[in-house]
């Protein structure tokens, strides 16, 4: 009961206020701990348009979340580290449980790192599950990108998020690499060295530069509270509040979905949040954990013991960086050394700049760029929530697959030694091969994957119109062998019809008024001229009429009836596309 | 003692005496001097059996009187050591050209230790070099708090000791873990498990190919004992973190997170996606 007198002398006058005040809370459905929350934070209606969003089902939706939570349980992880490391270069005599390293002066970070993995209970297995989750990361981040990028998920509106992707994907990179480099063990302190030569490629500021990061002379005692700083505070919030970003934008755009029955870029088929979708990614976020466990459980990663800690002086055979900076330590084996020469008292060690400081820069810039390329070039200005098939987009395909070649071959350069002892082979010939497949890889890969998505388009193509083939064969009385083809049922007619096929744009005025050549229609030539090369080579899915005189050219062994029933259902899938076009 | 006295100044006394001298530090330079010096001690009919040897299975590349063919390079001074690791590790005789003579299994060395060993001395006693090393120096120190006789170190201690010298020496070209590593033009420095602690001295003391020779300036025995018992510990000891992966570095964990990995989450995910539909 409440202590406010209900029958005030002026409550006349506020009746209606009062029947705000009433419908308000009967309008108010929670109650419980939610309602009491609501009462507070209004988070009721942000909840509930999340909670009711709908999202598509499909496995390779979820490789953005393996990153996702990946991401969670390197934050969870490392704040336990936390507790134990101790990011100081200070010397200290390492008198630890570890035998081989008793009586031996180290950084106290590294000693630091060793108790954790020798004298704290669990220590070593949260220090695994940390960078395996790191690796695991870095790998589903590119997976997911490859995803977002073959199926066209980056087109408008969702450009922008496709950008901020770029960014999360190259600062885990760093991120890594700044983790990486905190145990200060002969690989991570050589992995240091390195950098230090990458700042000092930088053509006459080099040297300052490397002064200013490392405080001094290389090591010096500066680098790793710094990188510790960068590693567990700087860059972790910048990475959350992106992820953030990223997540609320999709929440915003809607989840694109693959084309099928139902699935038009108007609506999106799938679960609610709430329950089914919760449930799932709640499961698999233990699915991913328990993985991740696992592995970190059996395998060993980064056994800096092994490695010895660093000392400026031994290097050892076998000094990789992790693998997500794999390509660029492969560019920096790949450049020749001729790059490198003196000119005006400098010397510019291009040799070492392109591979280590101009190129993630300029790679990233290029992937963050390409949506707004491609829209350019297509003069697309359309929504688009329904996801293309890798198949109908062969150019785009294309590049993507040069793109994907062009990181493996760095990636693999980057392991050139490992090749030569494992498969006897010599290291020069794999560098060599190696410069030439960057060359050689890409528009070949190119080439191959353009010519792979034209014929799978035809083969549907054929599969429309023709049915499938069922692998029986019959033989009429008059001898004639002919195999059956099974119609395709409409839905799955649907998939593979469902596709726009552009043309390449036309010019259509050269000059201006005045017989001019104007700049505009230089660079519209140009993008006509990319156009061209997008989609000259096309495969239009077959049109309605197309379909009709296939069904009733009646040599597929198929009774006749059926078609006309399918037509039925075909039908309107060609005219929702019309539709569609229209909007 | 008079009668000493009294013939000291005998003109044959300063003959007597230099002979005396002579032969003290002749045989205290035959005790203290580096073995190889002792390499000829071994007898004559040993020395001919390993000629004899030496004549049937590596003449043909060595030359006849070991002094190096277009096949195969001068035996004279690399010393008993050199042959005992090129032989007893079955890299010589050597099959056939190769870009490096390579390791063979045991059961495929062709000679037995006594027949080794002949032809060592047969090329010891062709020029001075090093020579088998001692035992003592090639036992493993097992780990422990205790300390040796003479040591000042406990054995913890000289083992670590023996991981500081291994890191700074020879990690470049074995990989930190001994796990071997690539070399210019198909060459490699091989992996060092399962090495014997005497052929590991004989090839930091013989230097065999690309490998830099480690004479006892260098690396003074009692380290290279260390340099091998971290070794061996390294061998022995547990994986406290699980496989190893060949201890490869990050190259092997990079391909083990892509192919293993990334399919065990891809499975779970197809499978979850299935789940629904
Ligand atoms: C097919 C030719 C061939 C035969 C047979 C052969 N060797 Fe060799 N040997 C070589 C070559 C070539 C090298 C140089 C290896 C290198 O540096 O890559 C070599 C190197 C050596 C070395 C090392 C020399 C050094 O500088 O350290 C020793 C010791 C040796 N051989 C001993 C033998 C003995 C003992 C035999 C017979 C049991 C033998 N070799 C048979 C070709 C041969
Ligand atoms: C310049 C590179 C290099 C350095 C430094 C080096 N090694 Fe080697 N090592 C080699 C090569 C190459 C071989 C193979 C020689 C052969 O096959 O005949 C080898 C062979 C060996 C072997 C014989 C392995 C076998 O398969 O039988 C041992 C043992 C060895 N090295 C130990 C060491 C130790 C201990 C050090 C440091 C004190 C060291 N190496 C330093 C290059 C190197
Ligand atoms: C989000 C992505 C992150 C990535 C990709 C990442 C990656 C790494 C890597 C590769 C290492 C080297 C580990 C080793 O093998 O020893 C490392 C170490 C470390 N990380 Fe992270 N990390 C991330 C987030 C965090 C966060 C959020 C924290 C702290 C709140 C943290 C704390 C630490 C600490 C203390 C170490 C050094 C301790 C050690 O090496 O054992 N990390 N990190």
């Amino acid at each position: 009961m409440s202590t406010i007198n209900a029958d005030r002398p002026a409550d006349a006058l506020r009746a209606g206020d009062r029947q705000a005040d009433q419908e308000r809370a009967e309008s108010k459905p929670l109650g419980g701990i939610a309602g009491w929350l609501d009462d507070r934070t209004g988070a009721a209606k942000g909840m509930s348009f999340v909670l009711k969003k709908v999202f598509p089902d499909h496995w390779s939706f979820m490789l953005g979340e393996i990153a996702m939570y990946s991401m969670i349980i390197c934050l969870l992880t490392g704040a336990f580290l936390t507790f134990w490391f101790v990011p100081s270069a200070s010397p200290v005599v390492y008198d630890g449980s570890y035998i081989p390293l008793q009586g031996v002066t180290v950084s106290d970070a590294y000693r630091s790192t060793l108790d954790i993995s020798f004298d704290i209970r669990g220590g070593l297995l949260i220090r695994q599950i940390h960078h395996w989750a790191a690796l695991v990361f870095c790998v589903a981040i590119l997976v997911h990108m490859g995803r977002v990028f073959f199926t066209g998920a980056f087109r408008k509106p969702r450009e922008i998020n496709w950008v901020i992707g770029s960014i999360l994907s190259m600062l885990a990179i760093v991120e890594g690499f700044a983790g990486y480099s905190l145990p200060d063990d002969l690989l991570s302190g050589t992995g240091l060295r390195a950098a230090e030569g990458f700042m000092r490629s930088i053509p006459i500021i080099g040297s300052y530069v490397s002064y200013f990061v490392f405080g001094g002379a290389f090591p010096g005692e500066a680098i790793i509270p710094r990188l510790y700083a960068v590693h567990v505070l700087l860059l972790p919030a910048i990475l959350v509040g992106l992820f953030t970003a990223h997540i609320l934008l999709v929440f915003l755009h809607k989840h694109t979905q693959y084309p099928g029955p139902g699935k038009t870029n108007n609506n999106v088929v799938g679960f609610p949040m709430m329950p089914v979708y919760i449930a799932k990614a709640g499961g698999f976020f233990f699915i991913v954990f328990g993985v991740i466990a696992l592995i970190s459980a059996l395998v060993t990663i980064n056994p800096i013991w092994g490695y010895g800690p660093y000392d400026p002086s031994p290097v050892t055979a076998g000094s990789q960086p992790d693998w997500y900076m794999g390509f660029a330590d492969g560019a920096l084996r790949l450049l020749p050394g001729f790059l490198e020469f003196t000119a005006f008292g400098y010397t510019f060690s291009f040799n070492v700049m392109i591979g280590a400081i101009l190129l993630i820069p300029i790679m990233y810039t290029l992937i963050g760029v390409y949506p707004f390329f491609e829209a350019w070039v297509t003069g697309d200005k359309r929504e688009h929530h329904l996801l293309d098939r890798p198949r109908n987009n062969p150019t785009r395909t294309g590049i993507g697959v040069a793109a994907m070649t062009f990181y493996i071959v760095l990636f693999f350069a980057s392991g050139n030694d490992l090749m030569a002892i494992k498969l006897h082979l010599s290291i020069n010939d794999l560098t060599r091969l190696f410069q030439l497949l960057i060359f050689v890889g890409p528009p070949l890969a190119f080439w191959i994957t353009k010519r792979i998505c034209l014929s799978l388009q035809r083969a549907d193509r054929q599969k429309v119109l023709h049915g499938r083939e069922t692998g029986v064969i019959w033989r009429y009385p008059d001898g004639r062998f002919e195999e059956i083809h099974a119609p395709l049922t409409p839905q799955e007619r649907w998939v593979l019809v469902q596709h726009e096929s552009p043309e390449p744009l036309v010019i259509t005025a050269e000059t201006d008024a005045n017989g001019v050549e104007s700049p505009i229609a230089r660079k519209e030539r140009l993008r006509a001229k990319l156009s061209h090369f997008y989609f000259k080579d096309r495969v239009a899915p077959p049109t309605p009429s197309e379909l009709e005189a296939a069904h009733h050219h009646g040599d597929h062994g198929v009774e006749t009836h059926e078609p006309e029933a399918i037509e039925a259902g075909g039908a309107p899938a060609r005219e929702t596309i019309k539709a569609d076009r229209q909007n | 003692m008079n009668a000493l006295a009294a013939r000291r100044r005998h003109p044959a006394a300063i003959a007597l005496l230099i002979l005396v001298g002579l032969l003290v530090t002749g045989g205290a330079y035959a005790f203290l001097a580096p073995k190889e010096a002792n390499a000829s001690a071994v007898s004559a009919d040993t020395v001919a059996e390993g000629k004899n040897l030496f004549l049937a299975n590596c003449a043909s590349c060595h030359g006849t009187n070991a002094q190096g063919t277009a096949s195969g390079p001068s035996l004279v001074g690399v010393g008993a050591a050199a042959v005992d690791f090129q032989v007893g590790t079955g890299r010589m005789p050597l099959a056939g050209p190769n870009i490096q003579a390579q390791r063979q299994d045991v059961d495929k060395i062709k000679f037995d230790d006594q027949q080794i060993s002949s032809m060592a001395a047969y090329v010891a006693s062709l020029g001075a070099g090093p020579s088998v090393p001692d035992s003592q120096y090639t036992t493993v120190i097992q780990p422990g708090d205790q300390k040796e006789a003479g040591q000042d170190l406990t054995n913890n201690q000289r083992i670590a000791r023996g991981g500081e010298i291994f890191r700074v020496n020879c990690a470049m070209c074995h990989n930190f873990a001994g796990a071997g590593g690539a070399l210019t033009r198909g060459k490699y420095a091989p992996s060092l498990t399962g090495v014997t602690p005497k052929h590991m001295y004989e090839a930091m003391v013989s230097g065999p190919q690309s490998m830099p020779v480690f004479n006892d300036q260098n690396i003074s025995p009692e380290s290279k004992q260390e340099v091998i018992s971290y070794l061996k510990a390294v061998d022995n000891q547990t994986n406290v973190g699980g496989l190893t992966l060949g201890n490869l570095g990050p190259v092997s964990e990079g391909m083990f997170v892509w192919l293993f990995g990334l399919t065990l989450l891809i499975g779970c995910a197809v499978w979850l996606g299935k789940k629904a539909a």
